[in-house]
């Protein structure tokens, strides 16, 4: 007999989905896919817009890492006008992201993930939520809605707006950092280190509770993928790509990102408007790879920056080769934000960064351009193509949560196949199913850049395509 | 008052050429006209606020956008203010309860007509539509959008025009031929299929009477006609430019 089950919602994620859990004639799990049902169409929608438009454009794909799209659109913008941006500018984005950074990742752990972590990830569905974590953990609450506010301000005193601004723009930034705000962000380093480093303390003792969590969530080799600098250091804003297979070797380095055709295939598959990147060489489905936190330190030498190094080796020490369960991306995140504020504090601190030369000025020089950056989420890509005028004729995005997909897809089937038995959802089934899709804190909004009114859901299904159940 | 009513004026007195002043009223106040200042012109010069969009001072009226609509007690038709002259004893309301509604339906409308998206505008905080917006109280669009595909001509070497963003306001059309005196601009279609047109609808950039001067660009309410390379929020309007030229203008023809 044919059986599936749905699970719905599965809330606490950005943009929304569906999963379908698909069982063999003997009641276990045989497959189970991650849809992504809605349509956004940016990539055509944008066709016919001038190509100055479009850092604010894509911004709204988003509200939680707009800057990520306009920082990679701004750069693919950077190489039609041919410019050189000032190397202020260059800072300034970097100390953007920075704020980004901090506040998304904030999100993602705080207020998304942790009351799985604190609370447990059977505890009453109806308190396991920030407010939950309020009550039970007052402390560690309100670091995380400090520590995104810190984020948020940080970008308003940079952009003017903490939610789509326009302040990047192609050749620059549009306005030079003022000195009052170069003393404000500085005053808020230190209670953001403290507050990151209490964390990190706490998270790790508890890492204990979750020996099966980290096991079977999406606990598999893969490629990994993510930007590095010229010396191989963490690089969220300006790196090179690099590819690492599932025992640490590195199979691909210094990639120019404009090349990223020649390293990444999309393939479609019918039941997800969501496209699945593949690694080419080992073509597809076998060029699995991952890209998000956890990747990205996988793949560096090390962050640059002293007190994220420290925990950066600690990381990698968790396991012998690179981190393979995905389970670690919180952990990951946290040592990002802590990077991300040890860069701002010291970029902040380069007797350049008030300078006011902060733009280049030119037409469009040349037809095409591509801009890559490491979102929260993962590695972030954008391919423009325009004719003469500047107006744009073509637009390809890859976006941090599509890298991933055939991944997630992947550590679904895992967490399914270890915790559902029969053709019944149990409730520590959902939520973990939940959970693992959390692990990656994916975007559907984002990755097909969605738009939509459905909530997550789970579904497990029969052989015969019959929903069995739904959740 | 702009420069150019002062100049009119004082010409006039030159002249001795007898002008008749009216008496009548706006919003309860006594107010005293000239017999050929339009309603608009008597109110601005009380400083009584009436909406305006396709109006400039400095160029011809040309009564498009209806905004300025104004009632006149005894009047059952609500008449543009801007393109009609006062009379003895009438009394003018600019503000009731009809008018408002009416001038945010027209408001709503324009915005129905093409496809205005304030957030990734060029003219975004500096924009007179958006900022009409704000003062009428408009907060819901209560027709349907028509959302017409409108291609952008970035054609010309500095300027881009974007249809998505244009009102037919026709300050463009009117300044090009008021006051550069070339005439690129005009109109062709009817009603809601209207388009302003470069030369006779070819690129904006082949058109062999555009000398290039911007002002179409600088007058225009909107981010329809803007300079290239302008980032999302970036294009702000100089118009300080027109009294002068409207002023010197006066002078030439004396």
């Amino acid at each position: 007999m044919g059986q599936q089950v749905v699970i719905e919602p599965v809330s606490r994620i950005e943009g929304h989905g569906k999963i379908s859990i698909i069982l063999d004639d003997a009641g276990r799990v045989a497959d189970a896919r991650l849809h992504v049902t809605q349509y956004r169409g940016f990539e055509k929608f944008c066709e016919g817009r001038p190509f100055t438009e479009m850092p604010s454009l894509v911004e709204r794909i988003c509200g939680i890492c707009p800057i990520s799209h306009s920082l990679a659109s701004v750069k693919a913008c950077d190489e039609i006008l041919g410019v050189q941006v000032p190397t202020t500018a260059m800072k300034l984005r970097r100390l953007l992201n920075c704020g980004e950074f901090i506040q998304s990742h904030s999100v993602s752990f705080f207020y998304l993930s942790s009351p799985d972590l604190l609370l447990g990830m059977d505890s009453d569905p109806a308190k396991r939520n920030i407010l939950g974590v309020l009550e039970k953990h007052p402390a560690l609450a309100r670091d995380g809605i400090r520590l995104r506010q810190i984020g948020q301000r940080i970008i308003e005193w940079f952009a003017g707006k903490r939610i789509h601004p326009a302040w990047v723009v192609p050749g620059g930034v549009n306005a030079p950092l003022t000195a009052d705000h170069r003393e404000n962000m500085l005053a808020l380093v230190p209670e953001a280190v403290d507050i990151i480093q209490r964390t990190l303390a706490v998270f790790k003792q508890s890492l204990e509770n979750y020996r099966e969590e980290i096991r079977t969530f999406a606990n598999f080799p893969t490629y990994f993928m993510g930007l590095v600098d010229a010396q191989g250091n963490l690089d969220h804003v300006d790196g090179k790509l690099r590819f690492m297979d599932a025992k640490g070797n590195i199979v691909a380095d210094q990639i120019d990102p404009a090349r990223y055709q020649e390293y990444i295939g999309e393939a479609v598959e019918e039941y997800s408007y969501l496209k699945s990147p593949y690694y080419k060489p080992l073509g597809y489905p076998e060029g699995i790879y991952r890209v998000g936190p956890a990747a990205r330190l996988n793949v560096c030498n090390g962050c640059g920056t002293p007190l994220a190094d420290q925990e950066w080796a600690e990381f990698r020490s968790l396991e012998r080769g690179p981190v393979l369960s995905s389970f670690y991306n919180h952990y990951a995140r946290l040592i990002e934000i802590l990077y991300s504020i040890e860069t701002l504090d010291r970029l902040l601190q380069d007797p350049d960064i008030l300078n006011t030369r902060t733009r280049a000025f030119a037409q469009p020089n040349y037809t095409a351009g591509i801009g890559v950056v490491e979102a929260p989420r993962g590695t972030l890509f954008h391919h423009y193509q325009v004719d003469d005028c500047g107006l744009m004729t073509w637009a390809n995005m890859i976006v941090a949560t599509g890298n991933n997909n055939l991944a997630m897809n992947r550590g679904v089937l895992q967490v399914a196949k270890r915790f559902i038995d029969g053709p019944k959802l149990t409730d520590a089934a959902v939520n973990r199913i939940q959970a693992v899709v959390r692990a990656f804190d994916p975007c559907l909004s984002c990755s097909t850049h969605v738009l939509g009114q459905q909530e997550f859901s789970i579904a497990l299904i029969g052989p015969d395509g019959k929903v069995l159940d739904q959740a | 008052m702009t420069a150019a009513d002062a100049f009119s004026r004082k010409k006039s007195n030159t002249e001795a050429r007898s002008v008749r002043i009216l008496t009548f009223k706006i919003d309860d106040r006594d107010v005293s006209a000239r017999e050929d200042e339009t309603i608009l012109a008597v109110a601005r010069q009380n400083n009584i606020y009436i909406p305006t969009l396709c109006h400039l001072d400095g160029l011809s009226e040309r009564g498009a956008c209806r905004l300025c609509i104004v009632e006149i007690k005894g009047s059952p038709k609500l008449v543009p203010a801007c393109v009609t002259r006062g009379r003895e004893g009438i009394e003018v309301i600019t503000n009731s309860e009809r008018i408002a509604d009416y001038r945010r339906k027209i408001l709503e409308l324009i915005f129905t007509e093409r496809n205005h998206v304030c957030s990734v505008c060029v003219s975004n905080g500096h924009c007179e539509l958006q900022q009409l917006a704000v003062n009428l109280g408009m907060t819901h669009v209560h027709y349907d959008y028509l959302y017409p595909r409108l291609a952008i001509d970035a054609s010309h070497e500095r300027f881009s025009l974007d249809h998505d963003r244009c009102v037919l306001c026709l300050r463009c059309v009117r300044v090009c031929d008021e006051i550069e005196g070339a005439h690129t601009w005009d109109v062709m279609k009817r009603g809601i299929n209207s388009r302003v047109i470069t030369d006779l609808n070819q690129p904006w950039g082949s058109s062999s009477t555009c000398t290039g001067c911007g002002k179409c660009v600088q007058v225009c309410p909107t981010g329809a006609l803007s300079e290239k390379g302008k980032s999302v929020a970036e294009m702000v309007k100089r118009r300080q430019f027109l009294p002068y030229l409207q002023l010197m203008r006066g002078v030439d023809r004396e």
